[in-house]
């Protein structure tokens, strides 16, 4: 037998990262930073159908078709045609993998009835076993599910227990990664207490009902050298085996969008700094119930759509015909959309399952459709299913996803004050822009309000602005104010929009006047002026007559000189 | 899996085989898993010889399989402790585990004595 002493505990070792052995689990291994501990045994715990079997077979498998690792599957409670049996259904070939070698099915059979005890014992059969079944195919990974059946087939705990401890050593020396099963007790996480003999990583799932909604979860209970997640996390078992939901932007790493998106709304987007939402950005309108959240989220899924972009719509208050018929009253037509593939409406009651199911369900959808944009509405539905604190859990892991994909994303939600402070759930800060909806009373009229709360990373309007929900969709009207300053809506607003308007038009009519009276002083003018010019050439005209009589004068003169004087013969 | 037993014996350093002279009664085939010649599966064997003598003198056949050589017939009879007696024939298998040392106890397991 191999002596793993030169294996583990190598001086230089403590200086480097602990190793891991990945998973292939989707999610458990952002969870456990890599993995599980390389080369030692891990502990899984649960109650009955809590998941402990396939988490450890979807281990095994991964482990030999992913990494390259061979691994032995020692069962003590189901046969290896069982097994096969039951995995096919999720996608895992087992006779594949056993006929190429890369999974070896060990299934051991312990029955009480059987056995007689006489005198001292010890479970070398059981390591021998092992030992031949990782040597026969050179494996890295090892299962046993689950060892506390040995304790009913066999009367002497205290040989057990001392033949337990061995066993974990002895798989740390072989040096493979090793996952045994247990099963939960009463008070403690396995009924055998097998915790108190794994010292590297424990791992609890677990099955919880709650309100009539299962949910199961996946803790990290320990980890020996490494960080981990410490929260518990919901895992689904999907069609092709367990799922789990990690928090993905742990760091925070998303991509940060210059581009901009059309609200659908234009005097929206130009209190959005002239251009709309971000690309990739996550959108609250939260309002009072009907403040038209759902007309907000249907112009922009029609900008989007008009963008040529898909869209994905989540309901979970109305079916998709009624969607797209009561937007139809408010002249947004969704129905070309829907036919062209462009937009994609998803309706299911928030009760229709877990919360985890809802994440994972939306994910998939996400994931097959891959779409530009994605509406929730409303996102408040969904506190029915869960905790406060669940719901925030999930929709942050969700929000944070589609972030990664650049996906932008709109959320409605239903808050139950005016007062448009709380926004529900806490979630306002996961949401980069929040537009808060709400019916202001005035001169005993409820008019809707609509403002920005806050849009991160761009300059945007402070003005409360009124709107209206019309037969051509969401329109913001133009902003009066009153006389103390207060903004006018409804009568009020039409009132003063009236006398403005009058008082405009009286404006006009003076102007008009002015202009006419001008204009008739500037041709009166005129006249003179023709008047005057006319006199002026006259005048002229007398003049050059006057001179040019003078100088005819002037020359008859010199000539009746010359004339006299010839006769006079005086030179 | 009686086959891979018999072929498996040839190569077995440990295979001790005494076969009594049958006189009409049923002959008990046990077989005695050990793992190397510990101080468990030393003291089984001497145990399970005496008793046999005692008990089965000339009707009984003891095959030793060491699994430190052969270890994949671990897998045939289920065997996870050792030493593990098990009783081949007659019919049912029974299994009983340990040094035997409890006299008592091996023969209830071997169907020698009702059990009280």
């Amino acid at each position: 037998m191999i002596k793993g002493e030169k294996i583990t505990g190598l001086p230089n070792r403590s200086l480097k990262q602990l190793e891991k052995s990945p998973t292939g689990v989707s999610g458990l291994d952002e969870i456990t930073d890599g993995g599980l501990p390389k080369g030692r045994p891990t502990l899984i715990c649960g109650s009955a159908g809590s998941g402990k079997t396939l988490l450890s077979m979807q281990f095994l498998a991964q482990g030999a078709i992913l990494y390259d690792e061979p691994g032995v599957f020692m069962a003590f409670e189901e046969s290896e045609d069982d097994l096969a049996k039951n995995f096919s259904s999720l996608g895992i070939d087992l006779e594949d993998l056993s006929a190429r070698k890369k999974v070896l099915l060990d299934y051991v059979h312990v029955d009480s009835s059987e056995i007689e005890e006489t005198g001292e014992y010890d479970l070398e059969g059981l390591f021998i076993r092992l030992g031949s079944a990782i040597d026969s195919i050179g494996a890295r990974r090892v299962v046993i599910d689950t060892i506390e059946v040995l304790f009913s087939g066999f009367q002497n705990e205290a040989i057990l227990r001392s033949e337990l401890r061995r066993l974990f050593r002895w798989l740390k020396d072989r040096g493979v990664t090793a996952i045994v099963t247990g099963e939960r007790g009463e008070k403690t996480l396995t009924r055998y207490g097998l915790e108190e003999y794994v010292a590297d990583c424990v791992i609890s799932l677990d099955a919880r009902m709650e309100e009539q909604i299962a949910t199961r979860r996946l803790r990290i209970v320990k980890y020996r050298g490494s960080k981990h997640g410490t929260n518990e996390y919901p895992f689904l078992i999907e069609d092709h085996g367990i799922s789990v939901m990690p928090i993905t932007s742990m760091g925070l790493d998303h991509h940060a969008y210059t581009e901009r998106v059309s609200s659908g709304i234009d005097r929206l987007d130009a209190m959005l700094g002239g251009q709309g939402y971000y690309r990739g950005s996550s959108i609250l309108i939260s309002g009072t119930a009907g403040t038209g959240k759902t007309s907000f989220a249907a112009q922009f899924a029609n900008a989007a759509c008009r963008r040529g972009e898909r869209c994905l719509y989540f309901a979970f208050e109305e079916s998709p015909s009624q969607v797209v018929r009561n937007m139809r009253s408010i002249g947004i037509d969704l129905q070309p959309w829907v036919e062209s593939g462009l937009l994609q409406i998803h309706a299911s009651r928030p009760m229709a399952f877990g919360l985890e199911s809802h994440l994972v369900e939306m994910r998939r959808i996400v994931d097959g459709f891959l779409p530009g944009s994605v509406i929730i509405d409303p996102i408040s539905n969904l506190v029915n299913v869960g905790t406060e604190g669940d719901v925030r859990s999930m929709l942050t892991r969700l929000i944070d996803y589609l972030k990664t994909k650049g996906i932008t994303t709109l959320c409605t939600s239903l808050i139950n004050s005016d007062s448009g402070i709380e926004a529900g759930q806490g979630i306002s800060s996961l949401m980069d822009t929040w537009l808060s909806l709400r019916f202001i009373e005035s001169d005993s009229e409820r008019n809707r309000g609509l403002s920005v709360m806050k849009s991160r990373g761009m300059a945007h309007s402070n003005q409360i602005r009124e709107y209206l929900l019309t037969s051509s969709g969401v329109v913001l009207k133009d902003v009066y104010l009153g006389p103390a300053g207060g903004l006018l809506m409804g009568m009020s607003r039409a009132a003063q929009e009236a006398k403005e308007k009058a008082e405009a038009d009286a404006y006009e009519h003076e102007i008009d006047r002015r202009k006419r009276e001008l204009e008739r002083k500037l041709k009166s003018l005129n006249e003179q002026i023709t008047i005057l010019s006319s006199e002026f050439e006259m005048e002229e005209e007398e003049l050059s007559k006057i001179t040019a009589e003078q100088d005819q004068k002037k020359a008859v003169l010199a000539n009746s000189r010359i004339d006299m004087a010839r006769l006079r013969k005086a030179d | 899996m009686a086959d891979d037993v018999e072929t498996a014996e040839p190569n077995s350093g440990d295979v001790d085989v005494e076969v009594g002279s049958a006189d009409g009664e049923e002959t008990y085939i046990l077989r005695l898993y050990v793992a190397g010649q510990t101080k468990k599966s030393l003291a089984a064997f001497a145990n399970l010889k005496r008793i046999c003598e005692e008990h089965l003198a000339g009707r009984y056949r003891i095959e030793v399989i060491d699994l430190l050589e052969n270890p994949t017939l671990a897998k045939g009879d289920q065997i996870l402790a050792i030493p593990t007696l098990v009783r081949r024939l007659p019919p049912p298998v029974r299994k009983i585990i340990g040094d035997l040392s409890n006299t008592e106890r091996v023969l209830v397991g071997l169907d020698l004595r009702p059990a009280k």
